[in-house]
């Protein structure tokens, strides 16, 4: 019987089996940030354990709320800073040089095809987009996974999603994932790992990959995964580069974790995403889906343009483009936040930031705040907020807060609009000339 | 071995996430007791008070996916600072499940049948209690003199981690030497 690709990387990382469904997997890497880190290094000082099993493996941000906003916030990044350089941990984040975890840490190439990553945070999933097994876990996890470089997961069970087709213009990677959480539910992907596959996943670039992976904890997914191929290459050229004679020897060399072409899947689902439509949440939870059409009108009083989901380059230039000479709608509070500091220099070379500047968006540094309603957009009771990032939850931005997850572009339309718009990227149907 | 539960409260909900358990404002604690007074705080459930409700509270009984959403074990010791030992549920979201073996707390999943049953037989009713014995894999609900015993099965990785009272204390004593293979 052929494996997918976790199940080569968990054969490739195995250390114990101390039940017959349950795997100990060594780990390549274990990330961690100011939330969720704080708590492990304590419990682990308690029991007289302060200590690291790589300090070379383990890399560290400050991304939640930087800079810090009060006493507590402060706290917890004095917790982790003091504990990096404690351990000698060099590739460590703080103000100035940090930014979102599931951005930065593989825009520095530490996710490679193959490895096994873990993080106290559910959007590690992202990724998964580089071929790599990198589930989410929690904070005692974490703090094995810490202190010894080990976790342990389930058997796996690979769900296989198959994208065919071709996306219409102004339907993006963000779209396609609504649509795949809409259809499978909350809970479709639970205890599995959905791995994609298809001509649209080969078109994709590493960001739409990223977003595409990003979201499969959305639908419960323990992470989402992608085959390597040229572009994940291109990608991770610069750090691996000493690593091969040159790209093809690469690719080559990755297609080790590609699955066989008989590998099981618990489930296989094929979609053709020909048809589709910009898509954007309603209700509370990620899979209500509708089109951006039917939602069209809807009156927004924030527009939030970032997150692990969206806040990389490629969504900037999108939502950049559609602002650009314009002004956004007088009622709508515009935030934009990019990913990672390299990503704003990038924007501020490229002429991003002051076309968002320019139509009234306020442009924050590199953080998860909004997202989660922690700092910098903050929701009060009743307000609506379009926004590019992954959770509409109950209370997500801010308690009473609405989130309606979309793509940039319907974002920066709706920004606009002052009220959720299809953009003028999608040849579909408008709702305001 | 040990038993787990108590006074129990039925929450008729799917996907009650991490976000209603403990919302990301509290995040900013780093000391699990802090989180105590937060719990279910946001949970989106008609008639729901979480003061009220939870006073006493020992046990949860909820529907699908439980616990979805967010890493976060802060919603596994917002539950245990309040002394809620035990969830059961119709199903539970990996991480949320996954968080409550690794602190010792036990995260039952029974068939959606079994959940709607209880519902339908104890869910209102004051006085209502859920205890499960782990040693005779049996969860016993209550109320008066009305009883419902349901068997339950764990897996031995499972029990070994409520065993140790959690998976740092089981990896700390099964992987004291590790030696970590070379990486692919």
């Amino acid at each position: 019987m052929g494996k997918t690709i976790a199940e080569k990387i968990f054969d490739a990382h195995l250390v114990d089996r101390p039940a017959e469904d349950v795997w100990v997997l060594s780990l390549d890497a274990v990330f961690g940030h100011e939330i969720t880190t704080p708590p492990a290094i304590l419990e682990l000082a308690r029991r007289g354990k302060d200590r690291v099993f790589d300090p070379g493996r383990i890399k560290a941000v400050i991304d939640h709320v930087t800079p810090a906003k009060d006493g507590k916030t402060a706290l917890q990044g004095k917790i982790l800073r003091d504990w990096a350089r404690r351990h000698g941990i060099r590739d460590f984040f703080d103000v100035g040089r940090n930014g979102v975890c599931h951005v930065l840490f593989p825009e520095q190439g530490f996710v490679r095809p193959g490895y096994a990553v873990v993080m106290g945070d559910s959007h590690t999933c992202t990724n998964g987009a580089f071929g790599a097994f990198t589930p989410g876990v929690g904070t005692t996890d974490l703090a094995v996974a810490l202190l010894k470089g080990v976790c342990a997961f389930r058997t796996p069970r690979s769900m296989k999603i198959t994208l065919k087709g071709a996306l219409a213009p102004g339907v993006f990677a963000k779209d396609v994932i609504l649509a795949v959480v809409g259809r499978i539910g909350v809970d479709g992907a639970t205890d599995r790992i959905v791995e994609f596959d298809g001509p649209v996943v080969s078109a994709m670039d590493m960001e739409a990959r990223m977003t595409l992976c990003n979201m499969t904890v959305e639908a419960g997914a323990t992470c989402g995964i992608c085959r390597p191929d040229e572009k994940t290459v291109d990608f991770l050229w610069e750090f691996i580069r000493g690593d091969f004679p040159d790209r093809e020897a690469a690719a080559a060399a990755f297609r080790r974790w590609w699955p066989d072409p008989d590998a099981a899947y618990v489930e296989e689902i094929e979609i053709d995403v020909s048809g589709l439509e910009p898509l954007c949440t309603f209700g509370y939870k990620p899979d209500q889906v509708k089109p951006v059409r039917e939602l069209a009108g809807t009156p927004i009083d924030q527009v939030f343009i970032g997150s692990c989901t969206n806040g990389r380059l490629s969504d900037l230039r999108v939502a950049a483009g559609i602002v650009r000479g314009k002004t956004i709608h007088p009622r709508v509070r515009g935030i934009v936040c990019p990913a990672t500091p390299k990503i704003y220099a990038a924007a501020l070379r490229e002429g991003l930031i002051e076309d968002f500047l320019q139509a009234g968006f306020c442009v924050t540094n590199p953080t998860c705040g909004p997202c989660l309603g922690m700092s910098t957009g903050v929701l009060a009771e009743g307000e609506v907020c379009a926004s590019t990032s992954n959770r509409n939850f109950n209370g997500r931005m801010g308690k009473g807060g609405m989130v309606h997850l979309m793509s940039p572009a319907t974002a920066a339309a709706s920004a606009l609009a002052g009220a959720i718009d299809n953009s003028p990227l999608f040849p579909g149907t408008r709702s305001t000339p | 071995m040990k038993t787990f539960g108590g006074a129990a409260r039925f929450l008729d909900r799917d996907d009650i996430n991490t976000d209603e358990i403990i919302p990301a404002r509290y995040l900013t604690e780093v000391e699990r007791e802090a989180l105590k007074p937060y719990l279910l705080e946001d949970l989106r459930l008609e008639g729901f008070d979480p003061r009220r409700d939870l006073a006493g509270c020992e046990a949860l009984i909820a529907r699908a996916n439980f616990g979805c959403g967010s890493s976060r074990e802060h919603a596994a010791w917002a539950l245990e600072a309040n002394g809620i030992r035990l969830v059961v549920a119709a199903g539970f979201a990996r991480i949320f499940r996954q968080n409550m073996f690794n602190c010792g707390l036990l995260a039952l999943e029974l068939p959606a049948e079994r959940i709607d049953a209880l519902f339908r037989r104890f869910a209102g009713r004051p006085g209502v209690s859920a205890v499960a014995d782990v040693a005779s894999g049996t969860l016993a609900v209550r109320c008066g003199g009305d009883t419902e015993r349901i068997p339950f099965a764990l897996g031995p990785f499972e029990r070994a981690l409520l065993e140790a009272g959690g998976w740092l204390e089981y990896a700390d004593r099964r992987y004291e030497s590790l030696r970590r293979k070379e990486s692919p």
